[in-house]
Order: structure tokens, then C-alpha cells, then sequence
């Protein structure tokens, strides 16, 4: 599934200009520790996180993510949109909870992480 | 190392949020370029990341050095104080010494160290307390 079509399914909207919407999901997930998202991140993960800061916008781009799904409505601090619009890593916001996002992608067929 | 095909330094400096990172994706850009696997490059990219995190959050400043053999990533670690008590309580998965500050910003779950060791082929890491702490971390390049 490609993020766009995520983004339909979830009702969210793209919050960083000019990223790919086309990437390729390859999983989701669910966690507000960046250490913990170190240790399962994937290449082409989906990722909620109530989490708004910079560092966040570091570990997506190092683990090569697909997107990253703000939830419950949470915003983006401003250096985080402006380094995600940077290294070109799709921001989502939905008023949708973690659990609600994670539900609508497991019934969608995203896969769980493999180890 | 003699016949080392790249050397890279950068400082990380105490209390570095904002930049945090940086240190990271440049050292990953620098061997994407350089033609490294992708799973050696993850692999040093995950341990890099909480080096310089480390850094930031528990060091009076350091640098993180990266060097490039042909056969070989080697990241060093290496830093001002204030230095580990204890190594092996460190190591301990989940065992955090991490300010309020880093751990609200969803630091400190106790799995920098673990990472790094998991993520590396060689691990050894040296401390003094009241001299700095030193972390050395191979990574066997795939071929």
C-alpha cells in the first residue's frame, strides 16, 4: 500500500510539502520511545507516535520509513516539518488515536514487523 | 589503519537535541556514497544514532569518528567525562541513567548501549570515571 492510499484510509492529511506519497508501506507500528523504534524501526514502516520533535523526523529518515503518523491530533513542532520537508519524509496528522490508526492498518493487510 | 579509504570526525556536543542526529545522517550519507551494503550501512546507521545520543545525553561533549577500510566500518565513541560507574549495569537492557529531559523526549529506555552492541560486530567499550568513556564499534562490510 502506498502512503497516499494510507492517508485516504485513515482520514490524515500530509503535513510536509513536496514528500513522496508514493512510498511503498512496508509495515506498521506503534511506540513513542526513539530507542525502542531504533532497535524495531523498518525500511518503509508506517509509524504512530504522539512524539513532535526533531528527533523523531532523525530516526524515520535513518530507518528509511515510509511515513510517520502524528495522532490524536498532536503538532508537528516547526523544526520537525522543516527537516521532514528537507529530507523529503512524509508527515501524516490524524485526530485518530494510535490504537485506531494501528487497527485500520492491520485490517488493511500492513504487515507487522518482522524481526 | 593504514589503509583506511576514509576518516570523519564530528564534535556532539552536551545537551544537543535539536541537532541531534546530524552527526548520524551524514556519516550514513558519506558510506551510502561510498558504495556500502545496505544492511552493513543500517546497521552502523542504528548504532551511530544512539552513540550520538549518548553523547548528548549522558557526556560533557565528545566525537563521534568514523573510519572506512575495505573490509571494515569502525565508529568510535568518544567523550569528556563524566565517564560510567558501572559498564556492565549500563549494558542491562532497559537500565537508564537518562535526565527527565531526554526522557521526554522519548530517550532513555535503556537500549542505547544494547543497541550498539547488537547492531555491531565487535564491541568494546573503556570508561574512567572523572576521564571519559570511549566506545569502539566494527562493522564487517558485506561483499
Amino acid at each position: 500500500m502506498k502512503v497516499s492510499e494510507l492517508m485516504t484510509l485513515l482520514d490524515a492529511k500530509c503535513v510536509t510539502e513536496g514528500a513522496n506519497l508514493d512510498a511503498e508501506i512496508s509495515c506498521g507500528y506503534s511506540c513513542d520511545l526513539l530507542s525502542w523504534v531504533l532497535a524495531h524501526g523498518k525500511q518503509g514502516m508506517a509509524w504512530c507516535t504522539v512524539q513532535t520533535h526533531v528527533n523523531v523526523i532523525a530516526v524515520s529518515v535513518l530507518m528509511e520509513m515510509a511515513c510517520v503518523i502524528l495522532v490524536e491530533g498532536v503538532e508537528a513542532e516547526e523544526a520537525s516539518l522543516n527537516k521532514a520537508i528537507e529530507e523529503g519524509m512524509p508527515v501524516l496528522s490524524t485526530t485518530k488515536t494510535a490504537y485506531e490508526v494501528c487497527g485500520i492498518m492491520n485490517k488493511a493487510g500492513i504487515a507487522v514487523p518482522v524481526e | 589503519m593504514a589503509n583506511n579509504l576514509f576518516v570523519d570526525s564530528y564534535d556532539v556536543a552536551s545537551g544537543a537535541f535539536q541537532t541531534a542526529g546530524d552527526a548520524s545522517a551524514s556519516i550514513k550519507r558519506k558510506l551510502k556514497q561510498l558504495g556500502i551494503d545496505a544492511v552493513t550501512l543500517r546497521r552502523v546507521a542504528v548504532a551511530s544514532y544512539e552513540a550520538e545520543l549518548n553523547l548528548i545525553i549522558h557526556s560533557n561533549g565528545g566525537n563521534l569518528i568514523m573510519e572506512m577500510s575495505p573490509e571494515e566500518v569502525l565508529l568510535i565513541s568518544k567523550d569528556v567525562g563524566p565517564g560510567i560507574p558501572d559498564i556492565s549495569k549500563a549494558l542491562e537492557e532497559g537500565y537508564s541513567t537518562a535526565s527527565e529531559e531526554a526522557r521526554d523526549l522519548g530517550f532513555g529506555a535503556g537500549m542505547g548501549l544494547p543497541n550498539m552492541k547488537r547492531n555491531a560486530d565487535t564491541f568494546d567499550i573503556e570508561s574512567q570515571v572523572g576521564e571519559g568513556t570511549t566506545i569502539k564499534m566494527g562493522f564487517t562490510i558485506k561483499r
